[in-house]
């Protein structure tokens, strides 16, 4: 079946997509958009989460046809190379990132837990961010990068 | 396989009389798992989330209707302060990312034993709306369950909402696991006080083929709670209580946690449930 989209502003179609296939499944092979993790496929990891609609999932428990005229937003939407999110300028700053993998998840993730709460408590970043698992860091470095993020916004 | 996505409930119902091994999706936290991990292939996917009203909730004759495709994080947000131990439930419920997705129909639908959903509506005696070109029925949620996720749902039938009385009492939900995130419950438990009628409702989750109810226990602690003079809980009858709690389950050994276990988180948790519930009653 053909699907039709928004993918951080910009109208896309893919064609040939099955219909049992998940929505990152449809960023990461058919749009070439990889930002998007693929680990776990059943949601416990977070390292797919996107917006859809301007709500935070996991891309992979998101049907293709489901995100059909819908608007999603990557982790390749929320900065670019010249100029980074002021939460991707955080983690690298925080030593937050190791390997990588959970990071574009945990971009998403601490980018919408910013817009809700611009200056959350420890429990509650703890909290939003318990669907994003990180096997390298212990969580430290991340928590002070969300604390950095949150910082900067504020004197912005 | 086909992919169906219909915009209004008359659609999806004729759509489901049709073809009636499509398999219903909204949250997908269910369904996609079991495509994506090649559990399943089912002809048709009946994709429910275009349809308008069904994440909606209303308040109509003292009764709350929460449609079908309520998300868990709405839940939180909305009826927290008309149903608090489903929304209490709802917050154990995976992750946020889980909780913007997932609904209460989906939860009903798979009708696992764990599903964390389901004990809250057992405690406040809530009903399920089932809906079919045939017509609409609503069955209360302790007769919904028939066995493992299994249900009293025709295979023509939707899942169209679930009806509950606002609590007019203190309401608790408890869950034992391994993480506070992220986990299916090792076995949960859901009370309702109803004060104005003096009467208590329960909820077992995981620990028994369905989620089931503690009519014993209920009963117990209806006339032995102090209703008229509000005095103190008696440590004795919260003990009590709570073994009758663990005595209505039939719980078995399995991968998340043994029967005994279950058996004796239960007791725990419906002790402390109603030591909570009565002391918020009584302030």
């Amino acid at each position: 079946m053909r699907v039709n989209c928004k993918i951080n502003g910009v109208d896309r179609t893919a064609d040939d997509v099955w219909e049992g296939e998940s929505l990152l499944y449809l960023l990461r092979e058919r749009l070439g958009l990889p930002g998007s993790k693929n680990a776990c496929e059943q949601g416990e990891c977070g390292s797919c989460t996107v917006y859809l609609d301007g709500t935070p999932v996991c891309a992979c428990l998101v049907a293709a046809g489901q995100a059909a005229g819908r608007e999603v937003v990557t982790v390749e939407g929320l900065g670019s190379e010249d100029e980074l999110d002021p939460v991707q300028e955080a983690f690298l700053r925080s030593g937050a990132v190791q390997c990588g993998f959970c990071t574009p998840g945990l971009i998403v993730s601490v980018h919408d837990l910013l817009e809700r709460n611009p200056a959350p408590s420890d429990p509650e970043i703890r909290e939003a961010l318990a669907g994003n698992l990180c096997r390298c860091t212990g969580y430290e470095k991340i928590m002070d990068a969300v604390r950095l993020a949150s910082a900067s916004r504020e004197e912005k | 396989m086909e992919f169906l996505s219909p915009s209004t409930w008359a659609e999806a119902l004729a759509a489901k009389a049709d073809r009636p091994d499509a398999t219903p999706i909204a949250g997908g936290t269910d369904v996609m798992v079991e495509l994506n991990f090649r559990k399943r292939r089912p002809s048709t996917l009946l994709d429910l989330t275009r349809i308008s009203g069904l994440d909606s909730w209303s308040e109509r004759d003292g009764r709350i209707r929460i449609g079908a495709g309520l998300s868990y994080t709405r839940i939180m947000e909305e009826l927290g302060g008309r149903l608090p131990g489903l929304a209490a439930a709802a917050r154990t419920i995976g992750s946020p990312q889980i909780r913007n997705r997932g609904t209460l129909g989906g939860n009903l639908g798979s009708a696992s034993p764990a599903g964390d959903g389901h004990p809250p509506l057992l405690a406040c005696g809530a009903e399920v709306e089932l809906a079919s070109v045939r017509g609409v029925r609503t069955v209360p949620a302790a007769e919904f369950f028939t066995g493992p996720k299994r249900s009293v749902l025709a295979e023509d039938e939707l899942i169209a909402a679930v009806h509950v009385a606002p609590a007019e009492g203190p309401q608790q939900f408890s869950k034992i696991g391994t993480r506070n995130a992220m986990v299916i419950a090792v076995s949960s438990f859901a009370l309702a006080l109803h004060p104005s009628r003096q009467a208590v409702g329960t909820g077992v989750g995981s620990a028994g083929p369905t989620p089931l109810r503690a009519p014993e226990a209920e009963e117990f602690a209806a006339s032995e709670l102090p209703w008229e003079s509000r005095s103190a809980l008696d440590p004795e009858v919260a003990r009590r209580f709570g073994e009758l709690v663990a005595a209505a389950a039939s719980p078995i050994d399995d991968v998340r946690g043994g029967a005994a276990y279950r058996r004796h988180a239960l007791s725990v948790m419906a002790r402390r449930t109603l030591t909570w519930a009565w002391s918020d009653l009584c302030g």
